[in-house]
């Protein structure tokens, strides 16, 4: 039952070959034996994982249930969960425990889904390697000498180790899809507004969208139809009708237009990188698809931008850490001033201080014209150039991190280094636009390549289709890491 | 533009964050590479594109004049670091 689609673990489990009991006790079983190795999760709580699943049989007894029914799904611990711990990677948070769900949690619950533990992440979701998390860092399934990715780091992990049949996770600038194109799984972030940002724990809220993580396009359509929908108490939440994002799945490619942007294969991809994702739009072309030339100039300094817009968020959403209301508190102070100052800086870690910094000094006095406006401004310029893109073409595509996973510790000396690892993905979250990363390749070294399709807002039914087709005539998000299949 | 020590420690003490000789250093010289990246939006002239603050075109939701949430303050303050009477205790402001 460990490689099973969603769709097959739902009719299984409905056909009664095995119960949500058995299926979540063999993932519990899974963690227990290889997250040492891995520590994709922070947080495992198997009797209130198996009362879920008790639930969930009961409920599929009585004929209720609907596709996540009994179906255990890890989250991203940067979601609220009522009575976890939910710590988003922090000290701040190590002992928070939530008094409430976030409107996602609630959607699966509502599903009868299991919660099947809660996955590392980097720190506030900071990070393209989680090594920022305290909770110490993800280990690659792959080679556990690399990175996962980051930010959802964890969850990345989580699926390709075998650890969870899916998960979720947040993209503020390329954290799920980078994640899932170092572990070698399918991930997306969904249009900007789909998915309710109430109780994920904020980072940047202009650019910050949850999204699933799972083994194929087939399984995220399905968790997607469990993520997606509104919730009035995010006032970023679109009120649009519901639909079933698997519905296109199977529509054959005839026809499609595929952007290649030249700014997204020029100097600084590895050579692998390159000829995979070149591999990958050549199946594309023999499926039928047409590939077209278009410009996105602008995207260049997405990552100037970024590196502007989100710490000034995050300056402003991370205030709230002040040792009052909730999370880390100093033991010694002098004053209030001084409980303030000594809490936030035993409570973040250096990558959070450097990028609330960073917020602060943008948003201070006299600079804000030369920095946020700016900033704001070239985000518009990028938003445009995807409007003027999508007249020629349907999806872009391009790789989705300009190289495969990196060693741990090679990038922590230099921050920028690391930034620049979410090149290709930064634009989108710029404009709000949907990105999907799907496995394409391997490289020298047997670590897997990510290709990123990029859609117009709203289009993930679409995007979910041309993943799948691909998925369907190529073998790559098959491959199974090395502890996948211990 | 180049930051100095003093900006590195205006700035933190601006986010309430303490942050000591050594690590104003390291912070400062990170900045430097950081802000060199930055810099780079200043080579586009934006004159006359409107600052876009957001993904969609959202405007604030209204929505009608009734109360909807439930007075949880117990449940909220169980996870504060020190309560007394229902309130949030923090040090001495005013002598």
């Amino acid at each position: 039952m460990i490689d099973t689609s969603l769709k097959q673990l739902s009719a299984d489990l409905a056909a009664k070959k095995f119960s949500s009991v058995e299926l979540t006790g063999a993932y519990l079983d899974r963690i227990e034996a290889n997250d040492a190795a891995i520590n994709a999760f922070i947080t495992v709580d198997p009797d209130v994982s198996l009362a879920q699943a008790r639930a969930a049989d009961e409920r599929i007894a009585r004929g209720e249930a609907q596709p996540l029914t009994g179906i255990p799904v890890a989250h991203k611990d940067i979601w609220c969960a009522k009575g976890w711990r939910t710590t988003c990677g922090s000290r701040m948070l190590e002992n928070f425990r939530s008094p409430y769900d976030a409107h996602v949690i609630q959607r699966f619950n509502e599903a009868g889904a299991v919660n099947l533990g809660k996955t590392n992440m980097d720190e506030f979701a900071m990070g393209s390697s989680n090594e920022t998390s305290f909770f110490g860092p993800v280990r690659n399934p792959w080679d556990t000498a690399c990175v996962p990715g980051g930010s959802s780091g964890g969850s990345a992990a989580a699926v390709a180790a075998a650890l969870a049949p899916a998960a979720t996770g947040t993209d503020t600038g390329g954290s799920i899809r980078q994640p899932a194109a170092l572990c070698g799984v399918s991930g997306l972030k969904p249009t900007y507004g789909l998915v309710s940002r109430y109780g994920m724990i904020a980072f940047a809220s202009s650019l910050d969208q949850g999204g699933p993580l799972a083994k194929s396009a087939e399984d995220l359509a399905l968790v997607l139809d469990t993520m997606v929908g509104f919730d009035a108490r995010d006032s970023t939440s679109l009120e649009r009708s519901a639909e079933e994002y698997a519905r296109m799945l199977e529509e054959p490619l005839q026809g499609l237009r595929i952007g290649l942007p030249k700014e997204y294969f020029g100097e600084g991809m590895s050579a692998d990188v390159r000829k995979s994702v070149d591999e990958a739009i050549d199946e594309y072309r023999k499926l039928g698809a047409t590939t077209v030339d278009v410009e996105l100039p602008a995207s260049e300094l997405s990552v100037p931008a970024y590196y502007v817009i989100a710490p000034a968020e995050a300056s402003s959403n991370l205030s709230r850490y002040d040792g009052v209301r909730y999370g880390y508190r100093a033991e010694n102070y002098d004053d209030l001033l001084d409980m303030y100052c000594k809490t936030r800086a035993q409570g973040f870690g250096a990558e959070v201080k450097r990028r609330i910094l960073i917020g602060t000094y943008v948003l201070s006095h006299g600079y804000y014209d030369a920095y946020y406006l700016q900033a704001q401004r070239i985000r518009r310029l990028v938003a445009r150039d995807f409007a003027q893109a999508f007249e020629h073409c349907d999806v872009i595509m391009s790789p989705t991190s300009p190289s495969t996973a990196f060693r741990i510790g090679d990038r922590t000396a230099d921050p920028v280094q690391m930034y620049l690892s979410d090149i290709y993905t930064i634009a989108a979250n710029l404009a709000g636009l949907p990105g999907i990363s799907i496995p394409c390749g391997l490289d020298g070294a047997g670590l897997p390549v990510g290709l990123q399709i990029i859609g117009n807002y709203f289009s993930e039914a679409r995007m979910l289709n041309v993943a799948n087709v691909y998925q369907k005539q190529t073998d790559w998000h098959l491959r199974k890491s090395p502890v996948a299949s211990n | 533009m180049s930051l100095t020590l003093d900006d590195v420690k205006r700035v933190a003490m601006l986010a309430r964050i303490e942050v000591t000789d050594s690590e104003s250093e390291q912070i400062l010289e990170q900045f430097d590479g950081i802000f060199k990246l930055i810099e780079q939006m200043q080579s586009v002239d934006t004159t006359g594109i409107e600052p876009m603050s957001h993904a969609q075109d959202v405007v604030a939701r209204l929505r009608s004049d009734a109360v909807t949430a439930t007075d949880e303050h117990e449940l909220f303050q169980s996870v504060a670091p020190e309560v007394e009477a229902d309130l949030y205790l923090v040090p001495k402001v005013i002598e």
